[in-house]
């Protein structure tokens, strides 16, 4: 205990938890309605897209950054537009996000410099954060969260009701592309400091633990951000602690080893109660 | 078509006044020419075969679809603009199967679900919502997940959303298919309790007419990309059904039930 609150003594270890905790946070708030809204996959490919945008301004001599953020909104924007059908939305995610990679790989075979920042953003690296890029990272934090708060009760209504949202005068496919912006926006910005992986893990770990324990709207995104700053705490102290153990592969195995008995084991009484009701059914 | 089946007497403000309207999707004409109006707190059932487009009158009702030519207008608005006191339950719903959602939450969209910010908690708001379900007995499903519930307890729970905006006019889509007759009867129950209680208009799309027949006011009958409404006994009669298909049609009465029988339907 006392190594750890050591380690708060180093800048980069407090940089990388105020970092963290901000990702964790907003990650874990939108990953609720990634996850009712079955966006996981776009969720998945959008930090991926924008590995080419990176890799891009590399080759263009720009700020990777810009080319992140401008490909993932773009690509955002273009899953929003198309997709209502959600099997036909998965397939068109897939072939865009495949082509963007493929362009990525394609940019940094052009590229004859020192290629180490596009992969660092593919794989990122929590303990190495700027001052600077962790306020960027908590300010973009905040904004999604409060944009979510502003998106909140119709974004609510459009993910589960769409049918009656829509006639209710809910304009339902342009909080499906704002919806997608806000988790582009996290996507770009999270992404060059903890990486894809580790994104993805925040996004989609928390929110599905949650819906699975709790099912009013607002209490399964307080478990899911309160599991969120769990994972991201627990999985940096632990790496801080061994020392050779990377962070994102403590807080993917923490997503997981509390995902797992809740998927086995919560939320049986839906199928059980069904059960029931077939076996009235088949006596009476 | 006879004169007083398709046009019913002028009354003060209808809750809906379609005239002449004519609908195209997907190329094909699914209206050439309907025209009716209901009254404020009437109970009426929209009646013909597949594909007569009985659901898509309620959304050009709504706003949802636009007629090609004709007009509809809806409590004095036209059809979209008055939307919010409108009390909408379509059919095939993604919402029906979700368990991550407590019903409570569910029916809560039909409050204030398109309202812009988080909604803060308030003791008023669950006081409606707990009204409402105690309309439709429906207090003791709120704990329960959407997914977990019989199609009659969803039904009931949809209505329920549907009540919450104060509706003036309810339309209820197919609102009996797959249910088994003792809940048929509850549902149909409680669309007639709450249809005189609140004096609201209520528009219910059904496939079969029988099991409402003593309940309607009125019946609206599609076929043939036209109209014809009036009381049940004198809309579908072979006269009146002949002309609106275009083509002989035979109406069989037995046993208090009416059958629609020919040779295209």
């Amino acid at each position: 205990m006392t190594a750890m609150l050591e380690l708060l003594r180093y800048p980069f270890i407090v940089n990388a938890l105020v970092t963290g905790s901000a990702v964790a946070v907003a990650a874990a708030a939108s990953g609720y309605f990634m996850v009712c809204r079955r966006a996981t996959f776009a969720g998945h490919a959008l930090p991926n897209i924008g590995f080419a945008g990176a890799a891009g301004a590399v080759l263009l001599g720009i700020e990777p950054v810009y080319g992140l953020f401008a490909i993932t909104v773009l690509a955002a924007v273009a899953i929003g537009l198309i997709g209502r059908d959600l099997r036909d939305r998965d397939v068109t995610v897939g072939v865009v996000m495949t082509f963007a990679l493929g362009l990525g790989f394609l940019f940094l075979a052009l590229y004859s410099g020192y290629a180490q920042r596009v992969y660092g953003i593919l794989f990122g690296s929590i303990l190495g954060i700027s001052v600077q890029a962790a306020r960027v990272t908590v300010a973009a934090a905040a904004t999604s969260i409060a944009v979510l708060g502003i998106l909140y009760r119709p974004l609510l209504f459009s993910t589960f009701d769409p049918e009656l949202a829509l006639a209710r005068g809910v304009p339902v496919s342009l909080l499906s592309v704002l919806f997608l912006v806000v988790l582009a926006i996290i996507s770009s910005l999270a992404v060059q400091v903890m990486g894809a992986l580790l994104l993805f893990t925040l996004l989609v770990g928390p929110a599905a633990t949650a819906t699975r324990l709790v099912k009013t709207p607002l209490w399964a995104i307080m478990v899911s951000v309160a599991l969120g700053l769990l994972y991201v705490w627990l999985g940096m102290a632990f790496a801080a602690v061994n020392g050779t153990i990377p962070v994102s592969f403590c807080i993917a195995s923490l997503s997981f080893i509390v995902y797992l008995p809740v998927r086995l084991f919560v939320r049986s009484e839906g199928r059980r109660r069904r059960g029931n009701t077939t076996a009235t059914g088949q006596l009476a | 078509m006879s004169a007083p089946a398709l046009m019913p007497e002028p009354r003060p403000r209808p809750v809906i006044c379609a005239e002449g309207v004519r609908v195209d999707l997907g190329g094909q004409t699914i209206f050439a020419d309907v025209t009716f109006a209901i009254e404020d707190g009437e109970l009426v059932g929209i009646l013909g075969p597949n594909g007569a487009g009985k659901s898509t009158l309620l959304k050009v009702v709504l706003g949802l679809v636009k007629p090609v030519s004709g007009r509809v207008s809806v409590l004095d608005q036209p059809a979209g603009r008055a939307n919010a006191r409108i009390g909408y339950v379509p059919q095939f719903r993604a919402i029906e199967a979700e368990t991550t959602l407590r019903a409570r939450d569910v029916v809560r969209f039909g409050l204030d679900g398109n309202r812009w910010g988080p909604g803060w908690p308030s003791r008023a708001r669950e006081k409606r919502i707990d009204a409402v379900l105690e309309e439709v007995d429906g207090r003791e499903l709120a704990k329960a997940a959407m997914g977990e519930l019989s199609g009659g307890e969803r039904q009931r729970l949809l209505i329920a959303q549907a009540l919450l905006s104060g509706p003036r006019l309810l339309l209820l889509d197919e609102p009996l298919a797959s249910l088994d007759l003792g809940r048929e009867q509850e549902i149909i129950a409680l669309i007639r309790r709450v249809c005189r209680s609140r004096g609201v208009a209520v528009l219910f799309v059904t496939h079969d007419v029988n099991p409402l027949l003593s309940d309607l006011d009125r019946v609206l009958y599609l076929a043939n990309g036209r109209s014809a409404i009036g009381p049940p006994d004198e809309v579908i009669t072979r006269e009146i059904l002949s002309d609106l298909y275009g083509a002989p049609v035979e109406v069989v009465k037995t046993g208090g039930r009416v059958f629609v029988v020919g040779a295209r339907i």
